[in-house]
């Protein structure tokens, strides 16, 4: 019996090295666990009937001597991301029977290391939602308290790694869709820098926003799979290189800046405060600086992104009509099928943000909401370029409050507040990753929880400074009673 | 906002929404509006927006992509293969238009 819990990429590749077990055992024992949680869970909307071919042939890659990070490591993939054979619904009805004609660019350099693929995970439709409660293929459950999200948008995914059904995973990011649910079940999640990783063959939400990103149980996993996936891509412009920003490196003594004002906001829960300033007491143990730091209209971060997000989207979806692929329904006239295919096919919170998005873009609007968003955002980056000249990280809590319970959250407003410390990230482009920072009591939980639910904590930093935040996550992990 | 301004919208965007769903998103859509006009209140000076959008060229070669045509025409929604056969006349591939005039 392989020991799935305590397993990680890298013990796992030191172990299929040392021939102590195949690629095929590893992944059997995956298909097992995902065969035994799947239902309850349903993290996995299809587990590829090709696994175990998948796996013969790292095994023969390694037979032969070759050994790279990922060669033989079964990954999870979320279902917005193409692989090429493999139907792509993006959890959604009007996607359900599309099949992917070409690979991703992140699939082609994961199956080049020898990745296995183990199946296409759940996630809000189109990737709109904080919770997979938007997803057409029913909600993914929180592991630690089956009653409650896993969040999302990238929750089937992050499941899959937090209950021992992956070994890491690829999700998206756009606004927290990878480090909210990763903060909402105890493992590692990151958004790295806007375009470190090609966006070709991933489903485009807001496309000055999203990003792949990696999630495992462990930073140095999470860093195995960020610098497998990243690079720069022909077939996306928006990628970046190495040299697209200035290097920067770690003060003497590590400077973290909070924006206290935004941490101490209304609707933060008392709990998680009391978790993050703990946090910071023990960095501050470990040799770090923290100071204070005011970033002006860090609190209009959450309104600009629900404008711009929306905007892109809403334009972004326009090229789903019913007529070239995807569902198609009847319809008297051409406008007709366009209408009916778009109206049925999409979502609930699709087709209000596409509402929203087709608002804020029309003429008489624009100015007000689009034009004014951007040009916030704008003062947003100049404000954290000014903050990072001061300190090397800025740090928050991941998530303002605990997973919340299935079917709770019914305005959706209340469920964009989910958002409020990761969508920054986003909006100004830097990487940012969610580390386990410790669990929070909430009463009238199963038994099976212990009490408890995760909480997480958010390290962002300059643009390209992936490799710092790294480092940081690393020092954070070694701080031992974090898990306590 | 009114019920109309949905229609509006709706009609804009290509949804078919029905009367309940209109009702529902107009309630919906005031609670987000109201909170993300909160905007208004910055100053934003003379600050310009950053589009840093600009030309990236490639070499205009072959074969950059590898991709499946099968897969492609497989999923127009009026494609039957067998249609597609006999009306190809060789190596061509026909893809029926649904008729909706």
């Amino acid at each position: 019996m392989i020991d799935l819990k305590n397993l990680t990429i890298k013990k796992a590749r030191q172990a299929l090295d040392a021939k102590e077990f195949s690629a095929v055992e590893l992944a059997q024992a995956y298909l097992d666990e995902i065969n035994s949680k799947n239902k309850e869970l349903n993290v996995y909307l299809e587990v590829f009937d090709d696994v175990l071919e998948q796996a013969k042939s790292a095994d023969e890659r390694i037979a032969k001597g070759e050994s790279s990070p990922l060669l033989g490591i079964p990954l999870a993939i979320k279902d917005n991301i193409l692989i090429c054979g493999k139907t792509f619904s993006s959890a959604s009805i009007i996607l359900q029977n599309y099949v992917a004609s070409y690979d991703a660019t992140v699939i082609v350099k994961l199956k080049k290391q020898g990745a296995i693929f183990l199946g296409r995970t759940n996630m809000d439709d189109s990737a709109m939602g904080g919770s997979t409660e938007n997803s057409a293929y029913g909600v993914t459950k929180n592991p630690h308290d089956t009653s409650r999200v896993a969040g999302g948008s990238s929750g089937g995914s992050i499941v899959a790694v937090a209950s021992d059904m992956a070994l890491g995973a690829l999700g998206s990011d756009t606004g927290g869709s990878v480090r909210e649910p990763a903060a909402f079940c105890g493992i590692v999640g990151m958004k790295p820098t806007y375009g470190r990783v090609s966006r070709y063959g991933l489903m485009a939400l807001g496309s000055s926003l999203d990003c792949i990103g990696p999630a495992a149980k462990n930073v140095e996993d999470t860093e195995i799979i960020l610098n497998a996936i990243s690079g720069s891509d022909i077939l996306d412009s928006t990628t970046i290189t190495d040299t697209t920003y200035p290097k920067v490196s770690m003060k003497k003594e590590i400077t973290i800046g909070v924006p206290w004002d935004l941490v101490n906001a209304k609707g933060v829960d008392e709990k998680v405060k009391e978790n993050f300033k703990y946090s910071m007491e023990k960095l501050q143990s470990l040799g770090c600086k923290v100071v204070d730091i005011s970033i002006k209209n860090i609190d209009m971060a959450l309104a600009v992104y629900y404008i711009i997000m929306p905007a892109e989207a809403s334009t972004n979806l326009s090229r789903i009509d019913g007529m070239r692929y995807g569902y198609s329904a009847d319809g008297k006239t051409f406008w007709d099928v366009y209408k009916n295919s778009r109206g049925k096919g999409f979502g609930k919170e699709v087709r209000r943000r596409i509402l929203i998005g087709t608002y804020v873009l029309s003429a008489g609007y624009y100015d007000a909401y689009y034009g004014k968003a951007q040009k916030i955002r704008a003062m947003l980056k100049q404000e954290f370029a000014k903050a990072f000249e001061a300190v090397d990280f800025i740090a928050t809590p991941t998530i303002p409050f605990v997973a919340w319970k299935i079917g709770e959250k019914t305005d959706p407003l209340s469920m964009y507040l989910a958002d409020i410390f990761t969508i920054t990230a986003n909006i100004v482009g830097v990487p940012a990753i969610s580390i386990p920072s410790g669990f929070s009591e909430v009463e009238g939980l199963p038994a099976q929880a212990g009490k408890k639910l995760p909480l997480g904590i958010q390290f962002m930093a300059s643009h390209g400074a992936e490799e710092m935040l790294f480092e940081i996550g690393k020092k954070f992990e070694s701080i031992k009673d974090n898990q306590e | 906002m009114n019920i109309s301004d949905v229609e509006n919208l709706a009609e804009l965007a290509k949804l078919e929404l029905s009367q309940e769903e209109k009702e529902a998103m107009l309630h919906d859509m005031e609670g987000i509006l109201g909170y993300v006009k909160q905007i208004e209140s910055v100053d934003v000076g003379d600050i310009e927006a950053e589009y840093p959008i600009h030309n990236i060229w490639r070499e205009d070669t072959k074969d950059l992509r590898e991709f499946s045509r099968d897969i492609i025409v497989e999923q127009f929604p009026n494609s039957q293969p067998a249609r597609l056969n006999s009306r190809s006349g060789g190596d061509g591939i026909f893809l029926k238009v649904k008729k909706i005039l």
